[in-house]
């Protein structure tokens, strides 16, 4: 499992990837962030962190689901069968998922957290955007962004930091920063959550389909997991 | 038809009082490498290949922190970490923890390429090099006498030490550490890394971005890490879009602080300014280094995809070279 966690307003932030044992990534993440001199811990070590500082954890087989067991036989299965053809190992994420946050208090400070077990079949070691701060995390003063779909589409757009620097460089809105980010690449590549210091949100999605949830202080909110009827995606601004 | 250009980089941070000599060795493998990327793109290599190239020779030579003369981590054992990306489509490969890899650039590169994912870590990453034939050394290669010198020191002192080519004859003693460490302070150099006191501050990784005669970008960077930084510490050398960056417009590969250029995804944000507000390359790469920086160190070098070369740094010095095709050429370590 890995993770990533960042403050917007003293820009901290923390890492974590390679864990197996920690229950709960994103908070090992924080630790990560507030008692070390360093923002990423990997693997073995970030384990041996984790007893360290006294975190709760469970024997790797508390995370395995038989759901999850069957998904990776069937993923196995489809990566035999590209092998027999010749072809490279397909990366399908498009039924599993990362789980973000991006939240603004009532004082206007940013965060943002991203958390997940990666990809379904993935290469030992294999990290994805998750625990990449400007990846799939990211949060400053202005907004923050939280990405979730394929990985390697996240970091080589390096997707939550973009959004940030369309609005702080191009003076774009929220929505249209993040909208505009999901619409460069190709579909099906990834979605977003966000919010800005304003108290806007925006959760665009260029995916089939992207489980999200919002509210703001106004009384506005929202869980979907389609695109809205008329073809967009859900947000308020 | 575009030109080409090149910079190099062996580390940003510079002890004031490192030795002539060690100064002039450092120029000397600088100028090297330079003169290898210089020739192979004077005969039409494209700029991953160079970039690849250029990062191998530095990490073969235990001059600087990457490679073979990489810091030690807290357990005395070489941890090391790389990436590489290729501007053309923004394809990008790295790994971390790699421990008996003889070139983690290389590895990133077969990541990229090979894998169908971007990233790749400790264990998982020496079985994909072994399953990929690429070479592999015993962890004591890339140890060096003078790395367990420092390493000691660093662990008597309890911080992180960055430079490790501070002389040991006469600091050998905690005491004495902590004289230098007064005498930095003294002259205003109080720096400290991540809240904890830095007793001399000098830290090097190595990189390298390139843009082709067709244009095309590329940039690399590879590290050994902190000195007795603690095992699984990543920084932000393998980090896309922190220390490494390359698109249609640029190529940046940086140095220094980790967390500061981490937080402020400085290779991503000197494209993202000159993508977004237009500024020309010098310009972008001085208000990353000025504005984006806070109270952090660093450094970078940068192409751009019309053959400029930039670079700059808030800290004592960088080891860097540069040349671009109208034979300008240029080594250096100081403003």
């Amino acid at each position: 499992m890995e993770a990533s966690i960042m403050d917007g307003t003293t820009m901290g932030c923390g890492s974590v990837c390679g864990l197996s044992t920690v229950v709960n990534p994103i908070s090992l993440a924080r630790i990560v962030m507030e008692k070390t001199p360093h923002i990423y811990l990997a693997f073995n070590a970030a384990e041996a962190f984790a007893r360290d500082q006294g975190v709760e954890t469970m024997d790797p087989s508390h995370f395995i689901t038989e759901e999850n067991l069957e998904r990776l036989g069937q993923a196995k299965e489809a990566n035999r069968v590209q092998a027999m053809e010749g072809q490279p190992p397909i990366d399908d994420n498009s039924r599993t998922g990362t789980v973000g946050c991006v939240a603004v208090d009532l004082s206007g400070n940013l965060a943002s957290a991203t958390s997940t077990g990666g990809v379904v079949n993935k290469m030992a070691g294999r990290i994805g955007d998750t625990p990449i701060i400007g990846a799939g995390t990211y949060a400053n003063t202005l907004c923050a962004v939280s990405a979730t779909g394929k990985g390697e589409a996240i970091i080589r757009h390096t997707v939550a930091r973009d959004v940030a620097a369309l609005v702080e460089h191009r003076g774009l809105s929220l929505q249209e920063a993040a909208e505009r980010v999901v619409a460069a690449v190709p579909r099906g590549s990834f979605g977003l959550v966000a919010v800005s210091g304003a108290g806007e949100v925006t959760m665009p999605f260029n995916t089939a389909g992207m489980f999200r949830a919002c509210a703001a202080d106004s009384g506005y909110s929202e869980v979907g997991i389609w695109p809205d009827a008329d073809g967009d995606a859900g947000g308020e601004s | 038809m575009a030109r080409w250009a090149i910079a190099i980089h062996g580390g940003a941070g510079v002890d004031p009082n490192l030795p002539e000599h060690r100064q002039e060795e450092a120029k000397r493998v600088l100028a090297r490498c330079l003169q290898l990327g210089v020739d192979l793109l004077r005969a039409g290599t494209p700029a991953l290949d160079v970039v690849e190239a250029v990062v191998r020779e530095l990490e073969s030579d235990p001059c600087f922190n990457s490679g073979r003369g990489s810091a030690l981590s807290r357990s005395g054992s070489v941890e090391m970490e790389a990436s590489i990306m290729d501007g053309r489509g923004r394809r990008c490969g790295a790994v971390s923890g790699v421990s008996t890899v003889k070139n983690p650039v290389s590895l990133a590169r077969r990541v990229m390429e090979k894998s169908p994912h971007s990233y790749l870590a400790f264990d998982g990453a020496e079985e994909f090099a072994r399953e990929q034939g690429l070479e592999v050394v015993d962890n004591s290669y890339f140890i060096t006498e003078e790395n367990v010198g420092m390493l000691k020191l660093a662990k008597e002192a309890n911080s992180i030490l960055f430079d490790y080519r501070i002389p040991l004859t006469g600091a050998d003693t905690c005491s004495a550490l902590a004289a230098a460490s007064e005498k930095n302070h003294g002259a205003g150099n109080g720096m400290v890394m991540n809240g904890l006191p830095i007793s001399i501050y000098a830290p090097e990784t190595v990189g390298c971005a390139v843009v082709d005669s067709t244009g095309a970008c590329a940039a690399a960077t590879s590290t050994g890490g902190l000195m007795n930084k603690m095992n699984g510490r990543i920084g932000d050398s393998p980090l896309i879009g922190s220390g490494t960056y390359a698109c249609k417009a640029c190529a940046v590969s940086c140095t220094g602080e980790g967390e500061a250029i981490i937080r402020s995804t400085l290779a991503r944000d000197v494209a993202a300014v000159m993508e977004y507000k237009g500024l020309p390359l010098q310009e972008a790469v001085d208000y990353c280094v000025n504005e984006r920086l806070d109270e952090g160190f660093a450094g970078l070098i940068a192409v751009s995809g019309t053959g400029e070369v930039a670079y700059g740094f808030n800290c004592t010095g960088m080891f860097r070279g540069c040349a671009t095709e109208d034979g300008f050429m240029e080594v250096g370590i100081w403003e």
